[in-house]
């Protein structure tokens, strides 16, 4: 069994102390302690989730704003940054996109929100990756022009809640949420405190993700866990419903040299930028929108019972076209579930692969993702 | 019948010279939700601290190590469809192996149970 890494060097959130109080078993990860699970499991807290509402801890993740005195300024210094459409993002609007190199490959993975507070109205509002919020705050200071400003919001916790229940509890509390549409944003004052809620997510369910100052978050995360509908869910089961939800994780699916269409995002890469460019690595994704990518993520169902991990070696008539990015174990399918980076010749849904696990062949078909099917509220 | 431990986290039960191997609460505490186990065959034999079985829970893969060398003369096939009875009883139901012990000088290298409550604790 693994031994556990020195923690000297760990930061915490707001939350730790919570977490290690309520018997979480706290890992290293993206440089902060988190909880991987409590002491209830990565299959019960996922079930949990899928059933009715578990709240996340995701305040590792980077908050901040790119600010400038009108929306067109900011989101025309964004889209020089990301392959999204920025621009025709309606006020409270929220969209996922990337921050892509020069090559075409993905420096992080991001969602970007139009403000719609007044006097706000030159503000974006980006979530970004733990594992990448240094580097991509001096990558986008450093591409903004004079009008535009980054401020990184450190005051700030963020919470997820997420599973059917998620908008009756969250509801009870903040009825303006009740009407909120998915992939829009609110910003509420609740018991005297500026709350950012967003309806987004990252397990294929509805729900939502909460932008709660540093000094309220641990009253408001227990006035959620007072209503017997929700429970805390840990990154273990954070990442089984997030893959069986067939999502990207950077640094797995996404990386510096995986381009945004190969990791089968180019739903992601509105009609404008496809005609304009205008962003970093556009001369590939380009290309690759109009002939295909030679290599894509797709989903992949081992047969059988035991799961296939991460680099598991995928090969097709005694050939290796790819490697697995994640695979694990998804409790709601009730199998083995993954994703893979292969040649785009064999990810049609049915094709017959071979992954090599253990020295051993075990078979395995690509599927259409997600595994589990997104049950968001449009 | 005395139970040892290893370092490794299994434990070994000696009824006569037939050890049953599984791991400890402790491991599959450890571990979490166990999704899947790969047992070795019967009549195969190992070397102490060999490779013999694999348990995997929805985080990651472990090795299984044999903690004296021997012959598999049973497998708990139970736990091929029921791998959770090593997380809600490991050191009973959730059982992995028995092993024909081949040279009992080898529980030596074990911890007994006062040693194996001071690595885990």
């Amino acid at each position: 069994m693994a031994e556990t890494p020195a923690t000297q060097t760990l930061k915490f959130t707001p939350l730790s102390d919570w977490h290690a109080a309520h018997g979480a078993r706290m890992v290293p990860f993206a440089g902060y302690s988190m909880p991987v699970q409590y002491p209830a499991g990565i299959i019960a807290e996922h079930t949990f989730t899928r059933e009715s509402a578990g709240l996340f801890d995701v305040s590792h993740m980077g908050q901040a704003h790119v600010h400038s005195s009108d929306w067109e300024t900011t989101a025309r210094a964004l889209e020089a940054l990301v392959p999204a459409d920025v621009l025709n993002l309606k006020p409270g609007q929220i969209r996922y996109s990337q921050l892509t190199n020069a090559d075409g490959g993905t420096l992080d993975d991001l969602m970007i929100t139009r403000s719609a507070a007044p006097g706000y109205e030159g503000w974006a509002y980006l979530v970004v990756n733990a594992g990448c919020k240094d580097y991509d705050y001096e990558h986008i200071a450093a591409h903004l022009n004079p009008a535009v400003s980054l401020k990184v919001e450190e005051h700030v916790a963020l919470v997820a809640l997420q599973g059917p229940a998620a908008v009756a509890v969250l509801g009870d509390l903040i009825p303006a949420v009740k009407d909120l549409a998915f992939m829009t944003s609110v910003g509420v004052t609740f018991e005297g405190h500026h709350l950012h809620i967003s309806r987004s997510g990252y397990t294929g369910e509805d729900g939502f993700e909460i932008s709660v100052p540093n000094t309220f978050v641990v009253a408001f995360w227990e006035k959620l866990l007072s209503d017997a509908r929700v429970k805390p869910i840990g990154l273990g089961a954070r990442d089984s419903l997030r893959l069986e939800a067939g999502l990207s994780l950077y640094g797995h699916e996404l990386d510096t040299t995986i381009s945004p269409v190969e990791a089968g995002l180019k739903w992601s890469i509105q009609k404008r930028r496809r005609e304009e460019g205008g962003f970093p690595g556009a001369a590939r994704i380009l290309k690759e929108l109009k002939e295909g990518p030679s290599r894509i993520i797709c989903g992949i169902k081992p047969e059988g019972r035991q799961p296939a991990r991460e680099n598991t070696e995928v090969m097709k008539d005694g050939r290796l076209i790819g490697r697995l990015t994640s695979g694990g174990f998804g409790p709601s399918v009730g199998g083995p579930v993954a994703l893979g980076l292969i040649e785009a010749q064999f990810a049609t849904p049915g094709t017959d692969l071979v992954l090599i696990v253990r020295g051993k062949e075990l078979p395995a078909k690509v599927v259409s993702l997600p595994f589990v099917p997104h049950r968001y509220i449009r | 019948m005395t139970t040892y431990f290893t370092k490794d986290h299994e434990y070994l039960k000696l009824d006569g010279d037939i050890a049953t191997v599984g791991i400890t609460d402790y491991a599959q505490g450890q571990l979490g939700d166990v999704v899947f186990v790969e047992l070795p065959d019967v009549g195969k034999s190992f070397k102490q601290g060999a490779e013999a079985a694999v348990v995997e829970s929805v985080k990651a893969a472990s090795d299984v190590y044999a903690p004296v060398s021997g012959e598999i003369i049973e497998i708990n096939t139970a736990l091929p469809d029921n791998p959770a009875l090593i997380n809600e009883d490991p050191e009973g139901k959730g059982w992995f192996m028995k092993i024909r012990l081949a040279d009992k000088s080898e529980l030596s290298a074990l911890l007994d149970d006062a040693g194996y409550k001071a690595l885990t604790a």
